[in-house]
């Protein structure tokens, strides 16, 4: 260093910034490796857990990645291999006969030698000599308790209804915030913005009361319906966009005698092809994962829920299955989580847009 | 932004032109879906609730329907469980939104590092959590922080630590338990803040290198100040969820309030309120209290904004 400063060569100096900015970079990139891999754990804890046996996720001391005791096969008989503290020192035997107070194990290095006797509770001892065993089955019988099928169905209905009322209605709406001269716009636009900033609990206990009222509770309708009266996320969005089309072509629109709604169709919406995929890649993932909605509107009706609620009810039911919760978990998360790595790009876009130019 | 990009409107729909009337009515037309949804599904429910909140209505009825004045108010002062659940609330709240505003703008200034290799992975990855279902997420962190088969206090038994704390059975640990769970979400700010970090002019930092100035003082003095209005943003809807926070609660543990009543949340009691027992009456006096409260908290924000929050090109 002393030497540099002494003779300062212009080489010298950009190699030691070259050495400088690669440790800095190497050290900040492990770091936030090491906080990525302890923020992606779960989604591990997941896949491990769905793999195990119901008895390995409840037994202390066994490996975190799904795998099975031994047994040991005696005279055609399977004896499971338990790690027994003796005068020798831990040794792995065979249970061989169950007691209460006291249990007979036999060795399964040696099976014909007397079988030894063990005072103590067996059901205290710890299964040994694990080894790697994945129960890929816990998918299947997951997929058949759940019923899976008629959920990934109901879901994708009630994202696809919502999807139409939600793209018909705020492309309407956008339309008419981005292009119209109105008195009063201003104002109207200044509400929508301030109903995000809305508790929903004010407004639950009359909704709920007035869907009860006309017997909508307990049909997806107080579910689908709303959508198709826009809401102020994406009709921002959406607007924001279209403010962003050239008005000359809606004019030139005008001239050849096209109306509103034809200059809507063949103009604006063909050119906002990227805010509808947005919007529409958004409203599908939200939908996917909407539970209070469903969950009040649709709690009686089983046959009705969507995954996020049948995920819920299959765990009050099953909360004694831990493998079969997660291996639910992570076919429910599944489409969601490819939708997503197919269209990241749309995702990030469209929260920055919302978020930051609001 | 958006009022900039609009023309200023001061016209009177009388003043208006023919043409510019009939353009008004078009556009009133197109507008017509969000208004008749504002009105049937936000501001009707609203006065809705109010006017419930003055009457004895019950789902079952036992009693005739009566306008009861502000009764309804008046247990509610007297009523203990409220005011617990309030503190629970606001305890929660106390230790999830610094912790829920810091990590996302920590995560953000180390993904925008120009030191870090492979940005654009890291986003995609930090951000993916965000998309799980959210009772999925529940039960996968349920099981992570399970005080005796969990990973994470395996891991903090690898590391030592005698006796780890039981998570979501103790009273004292529960609500750092929820906190955690609501950090795997952070992605949405997360973006937000990023977004925010690269709208930073860049003669912004060269100046502040000109200066001398360090890595804290930049961040003090330039950084901050000019993502202060996404700062605002996501302070502003995460109060307003904290307020409203029970879904977690209600998911975990069948919204039974355990341990003790420690996640007896305000709005559990109003969901339990209404539909475990069918109060409407008292459940919309509720409502009108916890939106009451939210209100005033939005309001000091908004307030609060000249001291703390920078908005570039505004004289404010």
């Amino acid at each position: 260093m002393a030497l540099q400063t002494l003779n300062p060569s212009a080489r010298s100096l950009r190699r030691s910034r070259v050495l400088k900015d690669f440790l800095k970079s190497t050290a900040v990139t492990f770091l936030a490796a090491a906080i990525l891999i302890a923020f992606l754990l779960p989604f591990a804890y997941m896949l491990f857990s769905s793999l195990k046996t119901k008895e390995q996720m409840s037994e202390l001391g066994t490996p975190l990645w799904p795998a099975d005791a031994s047994t040991f096969t005696y005279k055609d008989a399977e004896y499971d291999v338990y790690r027994v503290p003796t005068e020798q020192g831990l040794r792995d035997l065979a249970l061989f006969k169950k007691g209460l107070t006291a249990s007979t194990f036999i060795d399964p290095a040696n099976p014909e030698a007397e079988p030894i006797r063990w005072t103590g509770s067996w059901r205290a001892l710890p299964r040994s000599n694990w080894k790697l065993a994945p129960h890929w089955e816990n998918f299947m019988t997951a997929w058949k308790q759940i019923n899976f099928p008629r959920m990934f169905g109901n879901t994708l209905f009630y994202a696809v209804m919502t999807l139409i009322g939600m793209l018909f209605s705020c492309t309407l709406v956008a339309y008419g915030f981005a292009r119209f001269r109105i008195p009063g716009k201003d104002i109207l636009f200044t509400i929508l913005l301030a109903t995000v900033f809305l508790p929903a609990t004010v407004t639950v206990i009359p909704t709920y009361t007035f869907f009860t009222k006309i017997g909508w509770v307990g049909t997806w309708l107080p579910l689908i319906v709303p959508t198709f009266f826009a809401n102020a996320f994406d009709v921002f969005l959406l607007r924001q966009f279209f403010l962003t089309i050239p008005r000359e072509m809606d004019e030139a629109a005008m001239l050849d005698g096209a109306g509103p709604l034809k200059i809507l169709t063949s103009i604006i919406l063909p050119q906002a092809m990227p805010a509808l995929i947005a919007v529409s890649v958004f409203h599908i993932v939200w939908a996917w994962n909407d539970f209070f909605g469903p969950f009040i509107y649709l709690t009686n009706r089983p046959e009705l829920q969507p995954i996020s609620v049948g995920l819920q009810k299959f765990n009050s039911i099953h909360n004694t299955n831990p493998n079969l919760t997660q291996a639910t978990s992570l076919l429910a998360l599944l489409a969601p989580l490819l939708l997503y790595f197919v269209a990241q790009r749309v995702f990030v876009r469209g929260i920055v847009i919302t978020g930051v130019e609001k | 932004m958006f009022s900039e990009l609009s023309r200023p409107q001061k016209i009177r729909f009388t003043k208006l032109s023919p043409l510019a009337r009939k353009e008004a009515r078009i556009g009133l037309l197109f507008l017509l879906p969000w208004i008749i949804g504002f009105l049937a599904f936000t501001l009707i429910p609203l006065v809705a609730s109010l006017v419930f909140s003055l009457l004895n209505l019950t789902l079952t009825q036992p009693e005739p329907l009566k306008f009861i004045g502000l009764e309804n108010y008046q247990t509610l002062l007297s009523d203990s469980q409220i005011w617990s659940s309030l503190l629970v609330t606001v305890k929660f709240a106390a230790l999830a939104l610094p912790i829920g505003l810091a990590i996302p703008i920590l995560l953000a200034l180390l993904i925008n590092s120009k030191y870090l290799k492979g940005r654009a992975i890291f986003r995609t990855l930090f951000y993916a959590p965000a998309i799980v279902p959210f009772v999925a997420a529940i039960y996968a962190w349920n099981g992570m922080l399970n005080p005796d088969t969990g990973w994470v206090n395996r891991l903090l038994q690898a590391l030592g630590v005698q006796e780890p704390p039981t998570w979501v059975n103790d009273p004292n640990t529960v609500y750092l338990a929820l906190v955690i769970i609501g950090l795997w979400g952070v992605g949405n700010s997360m973006v937000l803040y990023l977004a925010g970090l690269q709208g930073v002019p860049s003669e912004l930092y060269d100046a502040a290198q000109v200066d001398g100035a360090g890595w804290w003082a930049t961040l003090r003095n330039v950084t901050l100040p000019m993502i202060s209005p996404v700062i605002m943003y996501d302070m502003t809807l995460a109060t307003i969820g904290l307020f409203q926070y029970f879904l977690v609660p209600l998911v975990i543990n069948s919204g039974t309030g355990a341990p003790g009543n420690a996640t007896m949340f305000f709005n559990l009691y109003l969901y339990k309120t209404f539909f475990a027992y069918g109060n409407m009456g008292y459940g919309a006096s509720l409502a009108w209290l916890l939106f009451a409260v939210i209100l005033v908290a939005t309001v000091i924000l908004f307030k609060s904004q000249k001291y703390w929050v920078y908005y570039a090109g505004e004289s404010r």
